[in-house]
């Protein structure tokens, strides 16, 4: 918040609309770089014109409206004769453009599925939904990925140009292919949201705004879904979303340091964004037993999640009921992250032995190879059961594949610890 | 929109099953729907010629370029209304099962 009015505003409906003008002068013209441009025309104006005229009493529609004559001047500007009769319908089609209506939800559920559209690469979906979708910048985009702003805009474009030129339709898809679509989009996401709260390389801080925005994108799909499908999974996604995003103000100290979940302090732990979780989650409950399913890959995650986050401390955790749904999570979605997973749950209910053992089993399957949890996970293991030699060997294992220097950090003081105590 | 489908090969596939090739119901609904254009099998990369012209001289070599190999062949010339259509038609061909299908949308001369 500033203390300007207008410029209040102008951030609000920036944050509010912005996506949905996109859409609407997207689905009009067919043209997403001429949309984008529009608006951001549109919204230069309104820095210009409100402070004079006042703020609208509808940003979105008096956004549109200028938007759309920004278009239409420029369509008539570039007409060369040979697109001079497409361009006719298109200026015909904005000019009966209504004020925005109902359909503006059904513009915006339109953008989402194109901008992650499974013939366009991850990162580029990733960055098209945040530019248009999110309406963050091109050079907020940038920093958050750690590229420089060319190279973001250049991946933006050559999106944008494969929309156009390879033909992917601007629309939600059919029936038979929303379920499949809709877990392409919401995967989209949960990496938007990984990439903000896991922070896969460099220092997190940058990031942190990334979570929120995928938490903001999810409640968005968990909205426009509504009715469909996908819906309970939609849900699932945003109860995990929810539930490790109320930790985050124990997830790291001070100086940034990691602590593990066991020893964060639960009194920090946002309440409110549980309590929305849980009630999300039973809603997603009802949902698969209503339709006879088995519970999909979101919603197992976010109930493991919610063992945690309902527990009072780390001793009172139903491990067994956590091993178990990791269990039926590597049934539908087989991965050696989730038997890692799994492993440690075990290793929590019934003994580090009994963990080390199913630890031992994917070590020697080769497939976690470089992947710096297993060794520290081994460690940990280790470490519980006295064998601190071969623990301090394991951590130093882990530390050579650490991604970032928060998690280097926290194995470098393990391994002070161990070889500490062994003095 | 036109699209040129490659019909390739992947060693990485199922191997190929005559009682499962489903190409000739595929060619004929391809057909009836006014999708396909145009469309054949390729004869294998040994039956290859390659031509260049460097320094004016026409340089002919025996097989393919390095990359295509043994990879396409076949090719369908189809006609959709995008890229989604598309993508149906392609899953429906049965090299997608036995090997991969490569969409690219024709660049039309202006």
């Amino acid at each position: 918040m500033t203390t300007d009015p207008v410029l209040d505003a102008v951030a609000a409906a920036s944050s509010t609309e912005r996506a949905r003008v996109v859409a609407t002068l997207i689905r009009v013209t067919g043209d997403w770089d001429l949309a984008e441009d529009c608006v951001q025309d549109a919204f230069a104006r309104a820095l210009v014109d409100w402070p004079v005229r006042g703020i609208p009493n509808s940003p979105g529609a008096w956004l549109t409206t200028v938007a759309r004559n920004i278009a239409i001047d420029r369509l008539r500007r570039s007409s060369t004769e040979a697109r001079a009769v497409k361009q006719l319908a298109v200026i015909a089609d904005l000019e009966s453009l209504d004020e925005p209506t109902a359909e503006v939800d059904d513009d915006r559920l339109r953008l989402i599925f194109t901008c992650c559209h499974p013939a366009l690469p991850m990162e580029a979906r990733i960055a098209l939904t945040l530019r248009t979708v999110a309406g963050l910048t091109t050079a907020e985009i940038a920093r958050a990925f750690l590229v420089p702003e060319a190279t973001m805009a250049k991946r933006l474009v050559r999106a944008r140009a494969k929309i156009r030129d390879a033909g992917i339709p601007y629309r939600v898809p059919p029936p038979h292919l929303l379920p499949s679509r809709a877990t392409g989009v919401l995967a989209v996401v949960y990496l938007l949201f990984n990439e903000g709260y896991a922070a896969s390389s460099g220092e997190a801080l940058v990031r942190e705004p990334l979570a929120a925005e995928a938490i903001r994108l999810g409640r968005l799909l968990d909205a426009l879904l509504d009715g469909t499908p996908p819906l309970a999974e939609a849900h699932g996604l945003l109860a995990l979303m929810l539930f490790h995003h109320s930790r985050r103000a124990s997830r790291t100290d001070a100086s940034g340091d990691v602590i593990t979940l066991e020893h964060q302090d639960r009194s920090l732990w946002d309440a409110d964004a549980i309590a929305e979780g849980l009630g999300l989650l039973r809603a997603a409950s009802r949902l698969t037993l209503e339709r006879g399913e088995h519970a999909g890959s979101y919603q197992l995650q976010a109930s493991i999640a919610a063992c945690h986050v309902r527990a009072a401390d780390v001793t009172s955790t139903d491990f067994a009921r956590v091993a178990e749904l990791y269990g039926e999570l590597a049934r539908i979605a087989p991965s050696p992250v989730v038997d890692l997973n799994r492993a440690v749950a075990v290793a929590m209910s019934q003994g580090p032995e009994a963990g080390l053992a199913l630890v031992a089993a994917i070590d020697r399957s080769g497939s976690l190879s470089g992947y710096y949890l297993l060794p520290a996970t081994k460690a940990d293991l280790l470490r519980r059961m006295g064998r601190r030699t071969e623990a301090a060997i394991e951590y130093e294992r882990a530390l050579e594949l650490a991604p970032s220097e928060v998690e280097k950090r926290y194995l470098g003081r393990r391994i002070a610890e161990l070889t500490m105590r062994e003095k | 929109m036109e699209y040129l489908l490659f019909i390739c090969n992947d060693p990485t596939a199922p191997p190929f099953d005559p009682a499962e090739d489903t190409t000739e119901e595929w060619v004929t609904e391809m057909d009836a729907r006014g999708i396909r254009r145009a469309g054949n099998r390729l004869r294998p990369a040994d039956d290859a010629t390659t031509v260049a012209i460097r320094d004016g001289n026409v340089i002919v070599s025996d097989g393919p370029f390095a990359e295509t190999k043994d990879w396409i062949g076949g090719f369908d010339i189809v006609e959709c209304s995008d890229l989604d259509e598309a993508i149906e038609v392609a899953a429906a061909h049965p090299m997608a099962r036995f090997g991969t299908i490569e969409i690219r949308p024709v660049w039309p001369i202006e």
